[in-house]
């Protein structure tokens, strides 16, 4: 009963959550929400450096992403007022992006697309795409995993044992700027916020370590996507913003279901 | 390096000298030298703003400094005990996953340094659901799984009433006693230190003093200052600082 495209859009959905599952949940543990957020805001900046220089959108978005949490993360090093900054940086580099992009000529964007996604419309070759990245995300952060883990948990233990946090927050920021430039077309700009830190936060109850709480995340995370393809063709709504509002279903109940198990 | 009176040079963990560090053109520590030997107790005391964290971290190379150097022991290994972590309820973690940061050790081993720390039948316990004193323990025994040959504890008895301040001072001795570890303690309680420090070390951007502590004796009044039960783990320390400062600070306690 279900087309093609519905399938490529629920496989996409699945594929982001292996990267946004324990992703999101490094998030959550260094409170980077703010910092998630300022990355995916960049990556509108990133699409009008793409079509200016005729490059491709992931590589363009990935590298203005990475450039801006680079920035980003050096003055969150300082100690200043980081909220700030970043709400600075994060805003400017979305309204640079959206004013940029209606100055490049001849350009056909949809910018509904950019914001919110078209995951309805992932081909073949995107889904490849989605999957590799995510896979190769996942990789990183295996390969990583205890580096990060300590340098998060104190960056005094991780410099005693030889771990240098500095290059951890360096992964962490790299990978989130490959998963902005990623998802990019499955939910867009504005809600990859979302799909990190929700499904990681709805985790939380079912977890007693970091491992399971990243793990459970990619699951809720892929449930979300699923879901949230199907009801948009039943109900006809977006698919982006149906996959956030299943996803935030999925956080209430999990309040209520770890709250019973206490 | 050579000629620092301190220490003989191959018994020496950790040498720092001429350190400089400052931040946002303020100077946090100024030409600071600072050795620490072989199974050696130096307690780094200094009021808030001192310093001491900045020289902490930059003797874990987190800091950079701008002027003067480190030199580690080759292959030194450090443990480290912090005064808090960075999670909060966010991040679900059991004891027992804390202790196997950064590497997973043998089960017996784990079952003997929470023994000998205080901590038995912890393990499956969450991290955020432990008292202070608990919580310093499994702090500790991580640190100690690493078979430190130095460590490092930041302020880890705040807190800690008086007889708990005690009684992880004794611990640490006995610890140091055991392992023969070296132990640089970290406190911003600028009088009382533990007993057996070798050096006290008074930390104000730049060396203010450096001494060993007076051994608090039993008369009445220290007993009851220290509480019963102290077991002579505490000691004043009575600051000699030969030099004036221009800039008011004060080495008095805040009453």
């Amino acid at each position: 009963m279900f087309d093609d495209f519905l399938i490529r859009a629920a496989l996409a959905a699945i594929g982001l959550s292996l990267a946004t599952g324990p992703l999101g949940a490094f998030v959550i543990w260094r409170k980077m929400a703010y910092f998630g957020d300022t990355i995916a805001h960049a990556a509108i900046l990133g699409v009008a450096v793409s079509l200016a220089f005729s490059i491709s959108i992931f590589v363009g978005t990935l590298l203005v992403s990475f450039g801006v949490g680079l920035l980003a993360a050096n003055f969150t090093d300082t100690r200043r007022s980081m909220d700030s900054i970043l709400g600075v940086l994060s805003y400017s580099a979305l309204a640079l992006g959206l004013v940029a992009i209606s100055f490049v000529k001849g350009a056909n964007i949809d910018l509904n697309a950019l914001l919110f996604g078209d995951i309805l419309t992932v081909t073949k070759a995107n889904l490849v795409q989605v999957w590799a990245v995510s896979l190769l995300i996942l990789a990183l952060l295996a390969w990583r995993w205890t580096s990060l883990l300590t340098a998060t948990l104190s960056e005094e233990i991780a410099a005693s044992v030889g771990i240098n946090s500095a290059r951890e927050r360096l992964v962490l920021t790299l990978a989130l700027a490959i998963v902005v430039a990623v998802s990019l077309k499955v939910v867009g700009a504005m809600l990859i916020g979302a799909m990190l830190i929700i499904p990681a936060a709805a985790a939380r109850g079912f977890s007693r370590s970091p491992e399971k709480m990243a793990g459970i995340a990619i699951v809720i995370g892929a449930f979300s996507g699923v879901g949230g393809v199907i009801a948009s063709a039943v109900i006809d709504a977006p698919t982006g913003p149906s996959i956030v509002v299943v996803a935030a279903m999925v956080f209430v109940a999990s309040q209520f279901v770890a709250r019973d198990q206490k | 390096m050579r000629n620092l009176s301190l220490g003989k040079p191959d018994m020496s963990l950790i040498v720092a000298k001429g350190l400089g560090v400052s931040f946002n053109g303020r100077l946090v520590l100024d030409r600071v030298d600072f050795i620490i030997s072989k199974g050696e107790i130096v307690t780094l005391v200094g009021p808030n703003g001192s310093g001491k964290t900045t020289l902490i971290r930059a003797l874990l190379g987190i800091v950079k400094a701008h002027s003067g150097h480190i030199e580690q022991q080759p292959g030194l290994r450090i443990g480290y005990v912090p005064q808090k972590l960075a999670i909060d309820a966010t991040m679900p973690m059991t004891v027992a996953r804390f202790l196997a940061l950064p590497s997973r050790q043998p089960k017996d081993q784990i079952g003997a340094v929470m023994a000998r720390v205080g901590a038995e039948n912890l393990e499956a316990q969450q991290m955020s659901s432990l008292s202070g004193g608990q919580f310093q323990r499994v702090l500790l025994a991580r640190a100690l799984l690493g078979k430190p040959d130095i460590l490092m504890l930041d302020e880890a008895t705040q807190g800690l009433d008086q007889q708990g301040i005690a009684a992880f001072y004794q611990l640490i001795e006995a610890v140091r006693t055991e392992i023969g570890c070296a132990i640089l303690l970290v406190s911003h309680d600028l009088h009382v230190v533990m007993s057996t420090s070798d050096r006290v070390v008074c930390l104000n951007g730049h060396v203010c003093c450096e001494g060993s502590p007076k051994v608090v004796s039993q008369a009445p009044e220290y007993r009851e200052l220290f509480g019963i039960g102290s077991g002579g783990v505490l000691a004043l320390y009575r600051h000699e600082h030969d030099h004036n400062h221009d800039h008011p600070h004060n080495h008095v306690p805040r009453d």
